[in-house]
């Protein structure tokens, strides 16, 4: 039979997100040389079209939903919900830059592009339904997110954040690798759905599947900040431009848990026993060593970064449940985490200055008297992070634990509930900061919100409360979702 | 092993066992290397031994399973090698020019 290479439309439809985002991604790099220095904000306004347009290529996608590229891509449900949210990412943290890049003074449009690659490659992979396929989509959001992480080149704080990054997840793409390369040894395919029939098949050697596990996990774990592999997330969010911080914190985040869920939901399900317990322990010691690591902080990015390993750790309890409740818990979470962790890295970015010279905790005082209403957008993300009721952390927190409890967790959802009491104290001490004290230096001299970054502000509020008040819309479409996982 | 043996041997090919056990050895060296050495380059080139201990076994089990596609990984993951190597040293690059030093314990001006 004679090979047809051509794709047909329905599979240029299919990868349409990939197409549009990496399309306007080339012409930023080419509109750069005629716009750069005239129209900075340009290119901002540019992606943040092409972030709309691929929202709408993801839903069409979606309607027409089916594998693609003789299978090593997938569009059902799971993909669509995880491809919709890293592209709102995206145009949340292109929103929450144009005022930080202003001030900083540096290009805009190598930005931008970096930001669309990245996201390009995060659509990839959770689309993915095969492990090279995933390992590309991998490489395509971790390469643009190691410059994206070292942007302002001459900073050495970005420097710093940079190698940290970008040397140990190199590292942990080779654990990955090694754990795809096993896989293959032991099936002789990397689709996902093949794998998990070879597995089945008896007399499959299964020290040699623990071994792959075992290095899937490490390398994963690295991506998405899980302990033992957590140490590099506080310097390099600290370290890193306030609106990367942002957008790393969540986006690469969010793909890299939708792939540990395919993976081991879809390929690895029948040989759990294997990996079980290791995600057990490392969702403990995540929110244990995230929880009381950010108690001591007195960075507050450095601080949001403990709060996301804590935040790592709640989902992968999520994972531990190994159930489509689970995974649909954990999808309802990231959208959730998401939303609230780029606010409050928002009202970083403005209070920060030129140069990031104001990042304490103490720099907030007094920021309700000044600003209430920053102050007032801020509580609602902390209270969120905490998990008080009327926001959507609250019921991404209580499925997580009904998940959990349906699988019979009953010690790792107690441990989970002390820990966010231990959370608590963390968040409300900002909250007092903001409210009690005088105004500081910093405050009294905070210039008013510019719109983009205002923006970046109220809309992840709005969602905030609408995943608080009415969870069912996005609960509902995740539980469809989770199905495609087996 | 006697001579009957390694002819025996030299008739079917290296076992892949042993090109198995290179690849972890090799992959086993990157790992020791990325944690034990101090200078940034070698840290780096330790990432790669890494990458490539993952190709031979790539090419190995491919010839074990008598498939193409292991051979065609090695490709995807040369290239994605490449494009990291290129983003690596420029970092290394500008590591270098705002510190002058490659010393992986001097790059430490972080935690509050």
């Amino acid at each position: 039979m004679p090979a047809n290479f051509a794709p047909s439309s329905s599979e240029l439809l299919r990868f349409s997100p990939e197409l549009i985002l990496s399309g306007a991604g080339t012409l930023l790099m080419i509109l750069d040389p005629f716009f750069g220095k005239k129209m900075p904000k340009l290119f901002g306004h540019l992606s943040i079209v092409a972030f709309i347009l691929a929202i709408f290529g993801a839903l069409a996608a979606n309607g027409d939903a089916g594998p693609a590229f003789s299978n090593l891509l997938i569009v059902d449900g799971f993909a669509t919900f995880f491809r919709i949210l890293v592209l709102v990412i995206g145009i949340l943290a292109v929103l929450a830059s144009y005022r930080y890049l202003d001030r900083e003074n540096s290009e805009t449009s190598e930005y931008h592009a970096l930001m669309l690659f990245s996201v390009a490659g995060q659509c990839l992979m959770v689309a993915s339904n095969d492990l090279i396929m995933i390992f590309i989509g991998l490489e395509i959001s971790s390469i643009a997110s190691y410059i994206l992480a070292g942007y302002l080149r001459d900073d050495k704080r970005n420097n710093e954040s940079a190698l940290k990054y970008f040397l140990l997840g190199s590292f942990a793409t080779g654990f990955f690798l090694y754990g795809i390369a096993i896989t293959y040894g032991i099936t002789a395919s990397t689709k996902l759905n093949v794998i998990a029939t070879a597995l089945n098949a008896p007399g499959v050697s299964l020290p040699m599947i623990g071994f792959a596990v075992a290095l899937m996990l490490v390398g994963l774990g690295f991506k998405i900040s899980g302990a033992p592999f957590q140490m590099w997330a506080p310097d390099v969010y600290q370290g890193a431009p306030a609106p990367v911080s942002a957008f790393m914190a969540t986006a690469p985040k969010a793909a890299a848990f939708a792939i540990l869920l395919r993976i081991f939901m879809t390929s690895f399900q029948q040989s759990a026993t294997l990996w079980e317990p290791f995600i057990w322990i490392s969702a403990l010691a995540s929110m244990t060593i995230g929880n009381f690591g950010a108690l001591t902080q007195t960075n507050l990015k450095r601080m949001l970064a403990y709060s996301s390993i804590a935040h790592a750790g709640y989902l992968l309890v999520a994972v531990a449940a190994r159930s489509e409740f689970g995974t649909a818990a954990a999808m309802f979470y990231l959208a959730a985490y998401a939303l609230m962790n780029i606010g409050a890295f928002g009202v970083i970015i403005h209070i920060s200055g030129k140069g990031e010279k104001h990042v304490q905790i103490s720099d907030l005082a007094g920021l309700a008297q000044k600003q209430p209403v920053t102050a007032a957008l801020l509580t609602v993300f902390l209270l969120s992070l905490i998990g008080v009721p009327l926001t959507g952390g609250f019921f991404g927190k209580f499925y997580i634990f009904h998940a959990a409890l349906k699988a019979n967790l009953v010690w790792l959802s107690v441990l989970g509930l002390l820990n966010s009491a231990v959370a608590a104290y963390y968040y409300l001490r900002l909250l007092v900061v903001m409210y009690m004290q005088e105004p500081g230096e910093v405050t009294n001299s905070l210039e008013p919100l510019t719109p983009g970054l205002s923006a970046a502000l109220v809309l992840p509020a709005i969602g905030t409360f609408f995943l608080g008040i009415l969870p069912g819309a996005v609960l509902t479409f995740a539980r469809s979702a989770a199905i495609f996982t087996r | 092993m006697d001579p009957s043996q390694a002819l025996e041997m030299l008739k079917n090919g290296v076992p892949t066992s042993w090109y198995l056990t290179l690849s972890a050895l090799l992959f086993s060296i990157g790992v020791a290397g990325f944690m034990i050495r101090r200078n940034i380059i070698t840290v780096f080139m330790c990432i790669e031994l890494m990458l490539n201990a993952v190709n031979l076994s790539f090419i190995a089990f491919a010839h074990q399973h008598k498939q193409v596609s292991g051979h065609l990984f090695t490709f995807f993951v040369m290239v994605v090698a490449a494009a990291e190597a290129a983003v690596g040293l420029a970092i290394i690059l500008t590591v270098f020019k705002n510190r002058s030093t490659l010393n992986i314990d001097e790059i430490n001006t972080l935690k509050n």
